[in-house]
């Protein structure tokens, strides 16, 4: 890439209309009209430039990368929930032939913790361990194995101690970390709190611990440079939040410390906390070689944050119409050992508590606690996954208390635009749940066909069950969440466009962690510039600023949004130029087809000509509306936007072994504007199946903090006779006015209702009340 | 690191293992391969034996089934094996995916030996007797006598398992198989029903639920004196409900990660029940 200065503008800044200081590049973003859908721009059915290389296997991921001379890191790891190291000898690992390096917490240079909220979680552990897999020591050598052995070989003396489990009692528990037990507790007080309705339903729910269980393990390539930096080439969520931990725990200059995107297989939420990174370039840094690390399938299941577990206690009131009176709700979450992002997550959890509907008065009360168990942080719905299950249950419950349609109940008090939240956010945007509900639950009935295969029935290849051995049900669920960070944080992209030779540059730092950004990011280029061939730059921390985290269904508004900044501003000034040139006004001229045209016909003229030689070049910064924290009361203008879904799932259950079979799933989603069809499907199909495992099968089974399962044998995820193609019955498209081209974030919204409709639907199969998931055959059969 | 011999001939590899008797076979690698992965296992000396043609075949006589110890989990379900031992490749078809039906083998399972082996129970139900051969030359015996243990067998040093010698009765057969998700599944609890009109007998065996490849005897006889062999009609709800109860309580099984004794329990008689009833229908048994 050249870096050569070309005509620039000052980085601009740009935020939506809601910023009334917006410039044109974004403003009304939602009455655009998408300019060439038909080819490959925005809207187009554009295939992925990675599709092709992903599924020949010549995609490179991160475990790929190779050096000249490298090392292989290995980490030790901590075999007890919680021990006290009462010393530890790496005499015999350093001894051992072909061993560069064996580092210890004392050898952490800066910083000795670090954390994406609070910066609680040693890089290696230092004189405690607070989790089952709690990394101790880190190893270099020149050969995996012998790595490997050498961790082995280090002798840790530990004391271990009773490890605190149960999060509800940790609030009243001895600390177990200088922080102390409670990362957050949020309370919740909308509306009139004693008002109380004629028909009122309780219950309890539990959601189980879920990996994210994406096929690519954490993996790298740290390479040393001269002047005691550091460049690392690794798969994250994040790269510039990467760096500036990374940075603080080397104890030097951010600057220092280069990051590059290598190829991510897969992320949901995984990702966005370090892993190996820090040790990478400690290694490197040491020794003075390139180390390279991957873990294995079953450390991985210890190198990440997982989906936090939950027990929610509620109680709903409505009057006799089935209108929601009030809302109380009472949510635990287990955050496990260190803070991650556990205070976001809680607040999710609470603020989106009561779904998708009108309710004037809600108590609700969320605690989010420090355990021994794994740390918790974020996963795709993240937060809103296990209060839908608590909140949809008791929208069932509901309407058989009241003998009413589980369907009408939910659309009689469906919020909409101009509505309140139970944080007392008047929702401004798009928010068409009433016709998501609508169009999902009116989608015609299946057509499932009498199969005699076995292979379609509950038990599946395993030949369990007959037709007559079942009984079917089908369930409901709607669900929501926010797009983007909240409660005021200024989560912007940067991104930089450049024009020459008319061909566009685009630079941006959004980790394409399968979302499909980089098919995205081209398509804008070529709607806002008119041209065919654009060139994504590397995604890297030196050439550009933060793009945000791969998160919280944002990349496509944020980085979206700043690439068509970017764009935008480098058209202006083209236009500027040529309109000067000709002696015309530049409103009269548009980029197309390759060529800068004048609307009257009169003249045109070659972009390629036109931008030939340093071309022109801008870079943005893009921001969204500005956030406010949550008052004492849980109340405040904490979102930026909101999305959802619904689903309608019809099981086969086979009561007497316990075992289900998923026979359709229909789904509805409140999505903006579609820029990519195919993508859209995927995202929608792809999240329902993270949710159906949620529902029947994903769980890290857990006693007394060690984790039981930590393989892919054992942490079991859908296969295809799990799981059956999803019938997408509507895109609700309502542009959303402050986003890029109206579209919202597609990524969560399927993960949060599938796995509530499941258990619904098992539940109207079998009439059992079923208040935990996964549901385990066990659960049925004898339940 | 190891050194590896890759046997051509079943007389290569029997040298090879007589020559390196504490060597390790490798057949289709697909729990070998896993275990020296995840640091498990680091054998020092191999004998691959994935191309010996003599493993790799099977017999199928009036009476009895001869199958290699080389024979894939595919081959199991697609040839002519399909028909000769229908619960074989029933349990064939439920181990694992494609790829590692493909590469897994019968003698793998053996060797492996774990209570999860899906075509453990098959060999047991129908009297299967395994053929060894090695130092102390051919050795017979059946599955409960080489099955000793959780993953444990009677092998010697420098043996190996050459073939299973399989009854083929004259009735239907049964294999079914519980698992967390509808397939590419590890059992949670695994039953192999087989008919002998002939000899008039039924014989059950479980997986996944004993320390090893229970036969439920007393079920078995009972069950036996209640079928109708001469006019073939359907087994009543009552005997088929009590022959679930009586295979149950050969089960013992315990709690783990997987599941629970007492759903295992639970669930091997449904699928006594179930299987009982498929083998003695009046029509088919069911499959497409
Ligand atoms: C993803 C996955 C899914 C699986 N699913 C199932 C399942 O559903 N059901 C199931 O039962 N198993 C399953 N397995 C386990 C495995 O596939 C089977 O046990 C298979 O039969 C092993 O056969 P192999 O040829 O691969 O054995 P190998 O891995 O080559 O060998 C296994 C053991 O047997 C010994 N051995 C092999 N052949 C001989 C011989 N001829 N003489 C002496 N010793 C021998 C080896 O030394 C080794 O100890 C699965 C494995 C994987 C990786």
């Amino acid at each position: 890439m050249t870096t050569e200065p070309v005509v620039t503008s000052a980085p601009a800044t740009t935020t939506g209309p809601a910023n009334t200081a917006a410039g044109s590049s974004a403003g009304a973003a939602g009455a655009d009209t998408i300019v060439d859908a038909g080819t490959r721009g925005v809207g187009a059915d554009v295939g992925r430039p990675d599709g092709v290389p992903k599924v020949q296997g010549r995609f490179a991921f991160s475990s790929d990368l190779w050096a000249d001379d490298f090392l292989w890191g290995h980490t030790l790891r901590s075999p007890h929930a919680s021990a006290r190291i009462l010393g530890i000898d790496i005499g015999p690992a350093l001894a051992t032939a072909g061993v560069h390096a064996v580092l210890l917490a004392d050898d952490v240079p800066g910083r000795l913790t670090y954390g994406l909220e609070h910066a609680d979680q040693p890089v290696l552990a230092d004189g405690q361990v607070r989790y089952v897999g709690e990394p101790v020591a880190v190893v270099a050598a020149d050969h995996p194995d012998v790595a490997r052995r050498a961790a082995e070989a280090i002798v840790v003396n530990y004391e271990p101690t009773d490890p605190l489990t149960n999060p509800e009692a940790a609030p009243t528990a001895a600390p177990i970390h200088p922080n102390g037990n409670v990362f957050r507790e949020i309370n919740i007080r909308h509306g009139d709190l004693d008002a109380t309705g004629e028909v009122v339903v309780e219950g309890t729910y539990e959601v189980g611990m879920q990996d994210q269980a994406f096929m690519g393990p954490e993996s790298g390539l740290a390479l040393p440079d001269d002047d005691g930096g550091v460049e690392l080439f690794i798969s994250t969520q994040w790269l510039h939040v990467d760096r500036e931990q990374i940075a603080a725990c080397l104890g030097i200059d951010e600057e220092q410390v280069r990051l590059t995107l290598a190829g991510v297989g897969g992320a949901f939420g995984a990702r966005e906390d370090l892993s190996l990174q820090i040790h990478l370039c400690l290694l490197a840094l040491h020794t003075g070689k390139p180390v390279k690390m991957v873990y294995s399938r079953d450390e991985s299941f210890f190198g990440h944050v997982h989906r936090h577990p939950a027990k929610m206690w509620y109680r709903h009131h409505a009057d006799g119409d089935g209108r929601l009176v009030k809302v109380e709700a009472r949510i635990v979450l287990d955050g496990g050992a260190y803070a991650s992002t556990s205070s976001a997550v809680i607040a999710n959890a609470s603020c989106f508590a009561a779904g998708p509907y009108k309710v004037p008065a809600a108590h609700i009360v969320g605690l989010a606690a420090r355990t021994n168990n794994p740390p918790c942080g974020a996963m795709r719905g993240f937060g809103a996954v296990q209060t839908c299950f608590g909140h949809e249950s008791q929208m069932d419950k509901l309407a058989a208390a009241l003998n009413m349609d589980p369907v009408e109940l939910r659309l009689i008090n469906a919020l909409d635009s101009g509505d309140r939240l139970v944080t007392g956010q008047v929702i401004t945007g798009t928010f068409p749940v009433a016709e998501v509900i609508r169009q999902c639950a009116g989608a015609p009935a299946p057509d499932i066909p009498r199969s005699d295969d076995r292979r379609d029935l509950p038990g599946g290849s395993g030949r369990t069950t007959d037709a007559a051995d079942t009984v079917r049900g089908t369930g409901f669920a709607v669900g929501f969440k926010n797009l983007m960070f909240s409660e005021g944080y200024d989560d912007y992209s940067s991104a930089a466009c450049r024009v020459a030779d008319g061909v566009a540059t685009v630079t941006c730092a959004c980790a394409e962690v399968g979302q499909g950004f980089v098919t995205l990011a081209q398509q804008i280029a070529r709607t806002e510039l008119g041209v065919d061939e654009v060139i994504l730059a590397p995604a890297q921390t030196a050439t550009i600023g933060s793009a945000g985290s791969s998160s919280a269904s944002r990349q496509t508004w944020m980085s979206g949004g700043a690439v068509q900044a970017a764009c935008r501003a480098v058209r202006d000034q083209i236009l500027a130029d040529v309109a000067a040139d000709w002696g015309v006004s530049p409103d009269g001229l548009v980029l197309r087809d390759g060529l800068v045209v004048s609307l009257d016909g009169q003249q045109e003229a070659l972009l390629a000509q036109i931008t030939a030689g340093p071309g022109y070049e801008a870079d943005v910064e893009y921001h969204h509306a500005p956030t406010e924290a949550l008052d004492e009361n849980g109340q405040g203008n904490a979102h930026v936007s909101f999305a959802c879904a619904a689903h309608r799932v019809v099981a086969d259950v086979d009561p007497d072994l316990g075992l289900v079979r998923i026979r359709d799933i229909t789904t509805a989603q409140d999505v903006g504007r579609i820029l990519n069809p195919t993508q859209a499907v995927g995202q929608i199909e792809g999240g329902t199946a993270q949710g159906v495992g949620l529902a029947l099968m994903e769980e890290i089974v857990l006693d007394n903090g060690l984790v039981r399962n930590a393989s892919f044998t054992d942490y079991v995820i859908p296969t295809t006779l799990d799981m059956p193609d999803v019938t997408i019955a509507a895109w609700v498209e309502e542009p959303e006015p402050d986003a890029p081209y109206g579209a919202k974030g597609i990524g969560e919204p399927p993960t949060i209702s599938s796995s509530a409709a499941v258990a619904a639907a098992v539940r109207a199969a079998t009439g059992l009340n079923l208040p935990r998931i996964p549901i385990r055959p066990a659960d049925i059969a004898l339940g | 690191m190891s050194d590896v011999v890759v046997a051509r001939s079943l007389d290569e590899a029997r040298e090879a293992l007589i020559g390196q008797p504490d060597a390790t076979v490798l057949a289709g690698g697909t729990d070998l391969m896993v275990e020296i992965n995840r640091g498990l296992r680091r054998p020092r000396h191999v004998v691959g034996v994935a191309q010996v043609p003599e493993l790799r075949r099977w017999h199928i006589a009036d009476n009895r089934v001869v199958v290699g110890t080389g024979v894939t989990y595919t081959e199991m379900m697609t040839t002519s094996l399909a028909d000769a031992a229908p619960a074989l490749a029933q349990a064939a078809r439920t181990v694992g995916s494609p790829p590692i039906r493909n590469a897994g083998t019968l003698g793998g399972n053996l060797g492996t030996a774990s209570p999860a082996g899906d075509t453990l129970p098959v060999l047991a139900a129908l009297n299967a007797e395994i053929v060894v051969t090695g130092p102390d030359g051919e050795r017979r015996m059946g599955l409960d006598d080489f099955v000793v243990g959780v993953k444990q067998t009677s092998l010697r040093p420098g043996e190996l398992i050459v073939a299973a010698e399989l009854d083929r009765p004259t009735g239907r057969q049964e294999f079914l198989k519980i698992g967390p998700r509808n397939a590419m599944v590890i059992s949670m609890a695994g039953l192999a029903l087989v008919a002998d009109h002939d000899a008039r007998t039924v014989r059950c065996a479980l997986g996944a639920v004993a320390a090893g490849i229970p036969r439920a005897h007393d079920a078995e006889a009972w069950v036996a004196e209640r079928i109708d062999w001469d006019n073939g009609a359907a087994v009543t709800d009552a005997v088929a409900d009590e022959f679930g109860q009586r295979v149950a309580a050969a089960s013992s099984p315990i709690d783990d990660h997987r599941s629970t004794a007492a759903y295992r329990r639970h669930a091997v008689a449904v699928l006594a029940t179930r299987a009982l009833k498929r083998a003695f229908a009046p029509g088919g048994n069911g499959d497409a």
